[in-house]
């Protein structure tokens, strides 16, 4: 195994590794939901990408392809959640007025004074 | 640092940047946008990566699919003027203000990145992983591309499983129609100017993209490709021939439209039970495994077409204006 093959993986695992990260800081900090359904997605594709860059360890042998398999099912079932999610943003903003969970309305303004 | 390793860095390092603006971007729309060039990016990471079957699906589901079904959902909220919200206010009940909780926030983001980090780099030596077990095994099913081997030979109870999970994610999102709408016909009435962009490409990619699909399925037992991506790039062509307004989408109390949801999920069942009576449940003889993984993979395709096209799609709606056009 040459030393670019280790490295090679290695860059994207530790991507993979970053990205979830970045997708976990956007699910917990942003409001509206439709930002939190595309933070949900980056977090599946970090996690895809960390999973399929340690079935490549090895650039001779080649990709894994079980982990190949796993991660096309992922996908799927990732846009399948992806829409019911976003059906049930639509029908909440149509029922509520706005695209949130009520425990994310505004707090309740002039309890200061 | 070897060009490969240097294009290899900078790819992971424009991914995380299209990750973030897609994450914190300052509008919707514009999030949506970098989630959309994000998942091309991810589709060449999975090329660098060797796995061509993966990142034809990322290109055709996490890019195209996925950004179809963001920006339709966007402009149904921007109808019902649910639009975008700065970051969530300073809670005079909370002693924290926003901003700390949003710095804490990323210091624990960052301090998960960094176990994760940690763990990869103290992976155990390189294993070989079920490499070898699947390359002896392979000629059993019958077909020389692997990731099609593992999806409908070894792990077919996944493969079947996951295609009824999409029929039933389908008909929980019909399931949301609003009362008095339903049997109407799904999506937002498009309105395409004639002789437009939009019409003119409704015209000319369905031949092209329909071509694609039924490359895909016929190669995806040799080469890369398969009834999943091949099922995307069909339903694509669905999806652009009804928002070009080239054809109003059957209703889905339409029957046949159902048949065809189930088709795929009915097919492999009755293949995996027949299979139960030779060997065992979802065992194909290896005689017939070629055939049999091919027409399942025909038929799947097509549900998986007709089932991703309808999500996206969406529940039924009222139609605007009442068809001001006609």
């Amino acid at each position: 195994m040459s030393d670019a093959g280790v490295a090679h993986w290695l860059v994207y695992a530790l991507a993979g590794a970053g990205i979830i990260g970045v997708g976990l800081y956007g699910f917990l900090t942003r409001r509206h939901l439709l930002r939190r359904v595309i933070a949900f997605n980056v977090i599946g594709s970090g996690i895809f990408i960390l999973f399929g860059a340690t079935g490549y360890r090895d650039a001779d042998l080649g990709a894994d392809p079980v982990p190949q398999a796993l991660i096309i099912t992922g996908v799927v079932v990732a846009i399948s959640l992806t829409a019911l999610a976003a059906a049930l943003i639509a029908r909440q903003a149509e029922e509520a007025g706005a695209a949130l969970l009520p425990e994310d309305e505004e707090p309740p303004h002039g309890r200061k004074g | 640092m070897s060009a490969a390793l240097f294009f290899d860095v900078a790819l992971c390092l424009l991914l995380l940047a299209v990750a973030l603006a897609a994450v914190v971007g300052r509008d919707i729309f514009g999030s949506i946008v970098f989630f959309i060039t994000y998942g091309i990016l991810v589709a060449i990471a999975w090329i660098r990566l060797e796995a061509v079957d993966v990142a034809l699906a990322e290109a055709a589901i996490g890019a195209g699919l996925t950004g179809a079904l963001l920006v339709g959902t966007w402009r149904r909220l921007r109808r019902g003027r649910a639009e975008d919200l700065p970051g969530r206010p300073d809670d005079p009940q909370d002693p924290l203000p926003a901003t700390l909780h949003r710095r804490c926030t990323g210091v624990l983001c960052l301090v998960l990145t960094g176990g994760l980090g940690w763990a990869i780099l103290n992976l155990p030596e390189a294993s070989t992983g079920l490499i070898p077990e699947v390359s002896a095994n392979l000629e059993t099913t019958g077909v020389s591309n692997a990731v099609t081997g593992v999806l409908l030979g070894f792990r077919a109870f996944d493969t079947l499983l996951e295609s009824i999970v999409i029929a039933v994610a389908l008909v929980a999102v019909w399931a949301l129609t609003a009362e008095g709408l339903w049997g109407a016909s799904p999506g937002l009435r498009q309105h395409a100017k004639r002789d437009g962009v939009l019409a003119t490409f409704g015209r000319i990619l369905p031949p092209i993209g329909l071509v694609i699909a039924v490359y895909l399925v016929w190669a995806g037992s040799t080469l890369p490709g398969g009834a999943f991506q091949a099922g995307t790039v069909a339903g694509a062509v669905l999806l652009l021939t009804a928002m070009a307004g080239h054809g109003e989408p059957p209703a889905v109390t339409d029957p046949r439209l159902r048949l065809a949801v189930v088709a795929g999920p009915l097919v492999f069942l009755a293949i995996g039970i027949t299979g139960a009576f030779f060997g065992s449940f979802l065992a194909l003889p290896p005689a017939w495994s070629k055939t049999l993984i091919t027409l399942i993979e025909v038929v799947l395709s097509g549900s998986i077409a007709v089932t991703l096209a309808y999500m996206v799609l969406g529940v039924p709606r009222e139609p605007e204006h009442r068809r001001s056009r006609s």
